[in-house]
């Protein structure tokens, strides 16, 4: 068992939380991962940002573009991971555009007596190396179906990274049984058709979509709009090992602003309020924690 | 009449060499699959006489066929054969409609109810919103902030036409972040909405399929050149964005070996890259980009060396685009398509020069081709066609003040303005 299906099924219910690296900050996003993973986060996704976030609605859109104006790159990136421990084992989640030009820059490249002669076809591997050197454990790409994803799966295989792979309320049939033959760590459950963001409600394809994976052995864990407590819950009650909070924790990023403290402390009080719904909708005996 | 005779197994390919590919996410893959399977059915097998239907709607609702018309003055001026294929007279006043009325019928027969598109310069979603009202069908455009503040008119003709026009305010608010947000759209109501994509990019089978709407182009005018000049042209010119007018022009005489094919670029101010700032100030995407994702597609793109896509610059709207379509990046990589550009200034020339001695107001895109024959006509055989892609009533905003900043050799004198 991977380490990511293993922090899923030993802390089921599981909850997985996102938020984008480099927003505002690097060093603050350093703060922010070490707060989720106190709050109770139990799997951590961080975002690589990408110039063209098409899965993303504006919330997360906006992360991005905060991240990218602060400078943030794929190096840097890596070095932030290489900096954190965390309990909970960590994800990068990025465009497939960033994975195949990441490579060694010109400067390193002329530094290196190994250089190798620079690469006139884009390539994922140099990208999948540094992840799993720098302790992550999975990727999410969100524009890269499993049709286009051998060389990815394969690069994923050869260094012990999970390829994680969304499920949307389209999918079905056969496209169904070759994405849950490719993925593994936990399957991404699509909780409705659109972008990522924060919403009032749990959509009913959640619960279809849950029903159409009831026959596979992986864990599941639903996404894209669940923001509460209570949405944690009804999605685990439904069936899913685990629920993936974005948008409402990127939202309290964004009302804290750079280098506040009590971003951090928003954003473990989210966690934890958010795995106690998940562990309620699990039929867990959860008491509320005391007001100060 | 049914369309020629295709192998199959050629254009059910999702690539072009490395190039192509289906890269979206997974909301959109049953979509881009209905969609292949709809691509094959009625556009390569002419199912329930779409073709058919499709080719007598461009007669009667959009002129074909367009003329190839020699251009007397352009041909004295340079002492060769220049021959324009007017795509400018085509209903909407560019080729735009030749994909699009093809697209918007194909949501019909594929039963779908609501159509959306992007738009740069507007004449994609001009041509849409004409497509989905002659069709009766409802249709929103989504158009970059800035695009529609330089391209006002088509924005009053796509509303006349009945089509919602959303503003796109992300980024530098022209055709790239457009794309992202039809994207978006789509991927919410893909099970009743089709997005006309309006070039030659997105994943497969858009390529494809625009490029066959568009390959009328080339296909009418090899007629018309053999007809009037009595054999193959030396050289086939079009401006190139993302390049569907380029291969809607350069398809049906790929085979023709002994046919130079020159797709002309936007070189913008300038074709170094302003790496610090991501910043490309063209839009030379063929002539100096590089390999990667973007749009559902592998293709040649303007970005950073750690896979940002970067702003792009050109004085026309239509060409101001970070990607290129697949099938000309395969293409210019065999060899068989020159990448060629010229800058701001000389299509600015090119416009004033057409409209002064042809009496045609070309597109700025268009003037990017007549920009390149101007400076390298010598080069270009004694026969020569120029794919004359759109005329340039929309941008007459805009080349009054680019030429103002300017001095232009050919431009006209004003000064009537300040009597």
């Amino acid at each position: 068992m991977s380490e990511i299906e293993a922090a899923i099924r030993e802390n089921h219910p599981a909850l997985i939380t996102y938020i984008t690296a480099g927003d505002p900050s690097l060093e603050d996003t350093k703060a922010y991962v070490e707060a989720l993973d106190r709050g109770g986060a139990d799997l951590i996704e961080l975002g690589l940002p990408f110039s063209e976030p098409i899965a993303e609605g504006p919330t997360i859109q906006a992360a991005i573009n905060r991240a990218l104006d602060a400078g943030t790159t794929p190096e840097g990136f890596f070095e932030l991971v290489d900096d954190l421990e965390t309990e909970a084992p960590l994800l990068v989640m990025t465009y497939y555009n960033m994975l195949l030009q990441y490579g060694p820059s010109e400067a390193q490249r002329a530094s290196d007596s190994r250089a190798v002669e620079p690469r006139d076809k884009p390539d994922v591997r140099p990208f999948v190396e540094r992840a799993a050197e720098v302790g992550l454990s999975g990727l999410i790409v969100p524009d890269l179906p499993a049709e286009e994803a051998d060389p990815l799966r394969t690069a994923c295989d050869d260094h012990g990274l999970d390829l994680v792979f969304i499920v949307a309320p389209t999918t079905e049939g056969e496209r169904l049984d070759r994405i849950m033959s490719q993925v593994s760590g936990f399957a991404y459950v699509q909780a409705r058709l659109g972008t990522t963001g924060a919403r009032a409600d749990v959509s009913n394809a959640t619960h279809d979509s849950l029903t159409r994976l009831e026959q596979y052995d992986v864990p599941k864990a639903v996404g894209f709009g669940v923001s509460e407590g209570d949405h944690a819950a009804e999605i685990i009650e439904a069936g899913a090992d685990g629920v993936i909070v974005g948008s409402a924790l990127v939202d309290l990023i964004a009302e804290h602003g750079e280098g506040d403290a009590p971003a951090a402390d928003a954003l473990e009080a989210k966690a934890a309020e958010l795995k106690r719904g998940a562990r309620r909708g699990g039929g867990v005996d959860v008491p509320e924690p005391e007001q100060p | 009449m049914s369309k020629p005779e295709r192998n199959r197994d050629r254009d059910s390919e999702a690539t072009f060499g490395e190039y192509g590919g289906q890269y979206v996410p997974e909301a959109l893959m049953p979509a881009v699959q209905e969609l292949e399977d709809a691509y094959e059915r009625y556009v390569l097998e002419n199912e329930d006489g779409f073709m058919d239907e499709f080719r007598d709607r461009m007669r009667d609702f959009g002129g074909r066929p367009t003329p190839l018309q020699r251009a007397d003055r352009l041909s004295d001026r340079y002492d060769r054969e220049i021959y324009l294929k007017r795509e400018d007279l085509l209903h909407g006043g560019a080729h735009k409609l030749n994909n699009a009325l093809g697209q918007v019928l194909l949501a019909k027969y594929m039963g779908k109810e609501r159509i959306i598109a992007e738009t740069g310069a507007g004449q994609h979603g001009t041509a849409t919103a004409m497509a989905a009202a002659h069709l009766d069908m409802p249709c929103e455009i989504y158009m970059g902030r800035t695009d529609i503040n330089r391209q006002r008119p088509n924005v009053y003709r796509m509303r006349m036409n009945g089509a919602e026009v959303n503003p796109v305010t992300a980024g530098s608010g022209t055709l790239k972040e457009a794309i992202n947000e039809t994207m978006r759209d789509w991927a919410t109501t893909v099970e009743r909405t089709h997005y006309v994509i309006g070039s030659i990019v997105g994943p497969h089978p858009f390529p494809k399929l625009v490029r066959d709407f568009q390959s009328v182009i080339g296909r009418e005018a090899r007629d018309q050149i053999r007809e009037k000049a009595g054999r193959l042209p030396d050289s086939v010119l079009a401006c190139a964005g993302g390049g569907s007018n380029t291969m809607g022009t350069f398809h049906e005489f790929v085979p023709d070996e002994g046919v130079k094919l020159y797709a002309v670029e936007a070189g913008g101010s300038s074709l170094e890259i302003d790496e610090e700032n991501a910043l490309a100030p063209n839009s030379a995407t063929l002539s100096t980009g590089t390999d990667g994702v973007l749009h559902g597609a592998m293709t040649k793109l303007l970005q950073s060396g750690d896979g940002q896509i970067m702003e792009s610059h050109s004085v026309s709207a239509g060409l101001d685009y970070a990607g290129v379509g697949p099938e000309l990046s395969y293409l210019v990589d065999t060899g068989r398509v020159t990448p060629v550009s010229v800058g701001d200034d000389a299509a600015l020339n090119g416009f004033h020069r057409l409209s002064n001695l042809e009496g045609i107001i070309p597109a700025l895109e268009t003037s990017h081709a007549l920009g390149y024959l101007e400076e390298n006509y010598e080069e270009l055989g004694d026969l020569v066609v120029v794919n004359a892609s759109g005329r340039g009533d929309k941008d007459l905003e805009t080349v009054l003040e680019e030429t103002e900043k300017r001095d232009l050799e050919a431009a006209p004198d004003v000064e009537v303005f300040d009597q």
